[in-house]
């Protein structure tokens, strides 16, 4: 599984660090989205990762 | 032509009108007619508001629309309720994505988790002085409103003392019965006291938001009365209802009451349950078509008005199976009750923290909580945009 974030388009509702803190946290200063896996989503977080792209509202995160 | 209005009385209080239930049933989008004659639409289905409220070619900007019940009418007349600079939920992109830029990282995850043991402080302090007054009480005035409002005026640097100041006003500005007038004075009151504010923290500066916007350089003072406003605002009128309204639906449905206050496991789950199935923004929102757009097979026409049902939509079959029943085991997430796109609301994650704090920390301390008058001796928010309880009065 791939992640791609989009810092324009996010807005930093802070879904998919709620939802995966493993995975995703928000910048000190904007809040907008930062990657924290570099490589691989682990296998057993890959639902979570899709749940958070679901719930993300601006699209700003991909998965696939 | 439709004869369809949008409806605001309730038969039952935790559910939409039936008429909103019905539509439901009948499908995801309906035409609706506008206060001022302007036909448009409502939706009731999961995925059509998704995709509204995704669309930037939808736009949130007040200029271009039309009021969707009669007693708003007057306040949307041009010249009358100018929306201030800053208050940035009604603009649209690029000017939006400045304004909230400037405020998303206040408001993460990781900030808001950072103001639990405070939360916790002030919870307690609430529930220590409901406990020497004994009861009944009204839960509103003791519990549901202090927290939310002492958080966002300790958050903004907003001093609590002077509630008296905007509370009121607040109460005003929600009331859909509120005349043009009446709202555009309570309006001018809040902004007067906030912009003297801005002032004085411009030259004694506090470790507060407020005072972090001044001192980031970006914002003139009437943008900053603006954000201001709308902060303390949203602060006010959102948790408050959730922890009032929230309390009423447990206290009459006691089972889940009982799986919330006894197993710590089902707490963050049963807050997004509660902010479904409740869905305290029961009026909207609403968006304004800025060119034709295709929803599910149905053109909206540029200029038409489109109106998201969010109760309607939090409890559509399709994608909250029995919906109609508050289960703080379901899986809630998903729920569009802080709206979805761009405005999707900036302080959830302090709305949630609040939440996942008060409601347990109430039904722990008094497990015999109850109510003090009959479910139907409950006066509810009907006549406010957004719902709630007006007061809720409990002992134990």
């Amino acid at each position: 599984m791939e992640i791609k974030a989009d810092t324009t388009v996010c807005i930093g509702a802070g879904m998919c660090a709620l939802t995966v803190p493993q995975v995703f946290d928000q910048s000190e200063d904007e809040g907008t989205v930062v990657l924290l896996l570099q490589g691989e989503v682990p296998e057993e977080l890959e639902d979570s990762v899709r749940r958070a792209v679901t719930l993300c509202p601006s699209g700003a995160i991909s998965a696939s | 032509m439709t004869d369809l209005t949008l409806p605001i009385a309730r038969q039952r209080p935790l559910d939409p009108p039936d008429e909103i239930i019905e539509l439901g049933r009948q499908g995801s989008m309906h035409r609706m007619t506008y206060a001022d004659g302007h036909l448009g639409w409502l939706v009731t289905g999961y995925a059509a508001a998704r995709a509204v409220l995704a669309d930037p070619r939808f736009s949130n900007r007040p200029d271009d629309m039309h009021p969707p019940i009669a007693s708003r009418a007057d306040l949307l007349k041009k010249g009358e309720f100018r929306v201030p600079p800053g208050f940035f939920l009604r603009t649209d992109p690029p000017e939006h994505t400045r304004y909230r830029k400037l405020l998303t990282g206040q408001f993460t995850v990781r900030r808001m988790k950072m103001l639990e043991p405070r939360i916790a402080e002030i919870t307690d302090a609430c529930l220590d002085v409901m406990e020497a007054a004994g009861g009944p009480v009204d839960l509103v005035q003791a519990f549901a409103l202090p927290i939310p409002s002492l958080v966002i005026c300790e958050l903004l640097g907003v001093p609590y003392e002077d509630r008296a100041r905007f509370q009121e006003d607040a109460r005003v500005l929600v009331n859909l019965e509120t005349k043009a007038d009446d709202a555009v004075a309570a309006l001018g009151r809040t902004m007067a006291y906030l912009h003297e504010l801005i002032q004085r923290k411009r030259k004694e500066p506090h470790d507060d938001l407020l005072s972090g916007l001044i001192e980031g350089g970006e914002l003139n003072d009437e943008e900053l009365t603006g954000v201001g406003f709308l902060l303390l605002i949203a602060g006010h009128e959102t948790t408050a209802n959730m922890l009032g309204l929230g309390t009423y639906a447990l206290l009459t449905n006691p089972g889940q009451l009982a799986a919330l206050r006894d197993d710590p496991a089902v707490v963050d789950n049963g807050v997004e349950e509660l902010l479904r199935y409740l869905t305290i923004i029961h009026l909207g929102p609403f968006r304004v078509a800025l060119e034709d757009v295709e929803i599910e097979g149905n053109l909206i026409k540029a200029g038409e008005m489109v109106g998201v049902h969010l109760p309607a939509v939090n409890r559509d079959p399709s994608r909250f199976p029995e919906g109609d029943t508050l289960d703080v085991t379901r899986p809630a997430t998903g729920h569009m009750t802080f709206g979805h796109g761009i405005h999707q609301c900036l302080g959830q994650q302090l709305a949630r923290i609040e939440m996942r704090i008060a409601y347990p920390a109430l039904l722990r301390r008094f497990p015999g909580l109850r109510l003090a008058v009959t479910p139907e001796e409950v006066p509810m928010r009907s006549d406010m945009s957004i719902y709630g309880v007006h007061s809720l009065p409990v002992t134990w």
